[in-house]
């Protein structure tokens, strides 16, 4: 049998910019998905303190919402964001990686609905929170 | 009274280049997403330079969503702290070399981002422009749009707020 978490890594890891942010996928289920992005100076926001820069935290929780989108057993295919929402409680802390959890809460047949959240090793106080719609392609 | 001789544009140019320069090109996140800003006068336009490894969709192919949200985010906050330092660049309060070195000088925070994705970002260059609605003391509202060819069919436009720099209260 296909290990459905090693076929979507290999799918996730494949995108140009994944790689570029060097995202890994810890985990996938049935309409969730955990991505980790590891610590990284090219993506720092603020040389004086080296947090990472808003825009990657964004970048990483967008393709941990599409994961769990397609990961859903009602999505047959793709997916593309309609529309992402992410709110920002406090900076990531310099040297540690980012890990998202997102979860696909409810699926139309054209709309996914999506939340996710971004931690770094304080896994009690989120750095990000996103809730997004997403569209359901391939149908 | 004579009206004081206004400086030679070269001056002028040369003293907002050089502070626009400092405030972009010491953000290592910028750098890594190829964007710049293009001046005139005071107005700025955020220029994505397309790269391969920008891409989100492959099969399309499509830009990132996330790099699209990023962009955004960045011409957000780059305009919004342009707009608050450039009297002060002006006057001389602020020069270039203090942008960076000078730990007083921050820069806004963002509190909360959201994009709209109105088309798929095809696999070239992306400009973008913000629009601040409101920049009070403690908190500002700004709007993005984005596009590709064509102004009128904007491929993504976004809303944020930022929490403002606070300088520090005088003691006494």
């Amino acid at each position: 049998m296909v290990n459905k978490t090693e076929l979507a890594r290999q799918f996730i890891e494949a995108i140009p910019h994944s790689r570029a942010l060097g995202l890994t996928l810890t985990h996938i289920g049935e309409g969730e998905a955990e991505i980790s992005m590891p610590y990284n100076q090219q993506l720092i926001g603020d040389p004086r303190t080296g947090v990472i820069h808003g825009g990657a935290v964004s970048a990483i929780l967008d393709t941990c919402c599409g994961a769990a989108v397609m990961s859903h057993p009602s999505a047959p295919g793709a997916t593309a964001t309609i529309d992402l929402r992410i709110d920002y409680m406090r900076a990531a802390t310099p040297g540690q990686s980012i890990k998202t959890r997102a979860t696909c809460y409810h699926i139309t047949r054209n709309v996914a609905f999506v939340r996710a959240t971004a931690t770094d090793d304080d896994a009690d106080h989120p750095v990000a929170t996103a809730s997004g719609a997403f569209t359901v392609e391939g149908r | 009274m004579a009206r004081k001789r206004p400086e030679p544009v070269q001056v002028v140019k040369q003293r907002r280049d050089a502070a626009l320069n400092a405030l972009v090109e010491g953000v290592p996140y910028i750098r890594f997403l190829g964007i710049n800003f293009d001046r005139r006068g005071d107005e700025l336009t955020g220029v994505l330079n397309f790269d391969e490894k920008l891409i989100g969709n492959p099969l399309l192919p499509a830009l990132h969503g996330g790099v699209t949200a990023a962009f955004l985010e960045v011409t957000a906050v780059i305009t919004l702290s342009w707009e608050k330092m450039f009297p002060k660049i002006e006057s001389g309060e602020i020069d270039a070399d203090d942008i960076l070195s000078d730990d007083s000088i921050r820069f806004p925070k963002t509190i909360d981002f959201t994009v709209d994705y109105l088309r798929s970002g095809l696999p070239r260059d992306a400009y973008a422009r913000a629009f601040i609605n409101r920049s009070g003391r403690r908190y500002a509202s700004v709007r993005v749009e984005a596009w590709q060819d064509n102004h009128a069919r904007l491929f993504a436009q976004g809303t944020g707020h930022f929490l403002m720099p606070q300088n520090p209260e005088p003691k006494g």
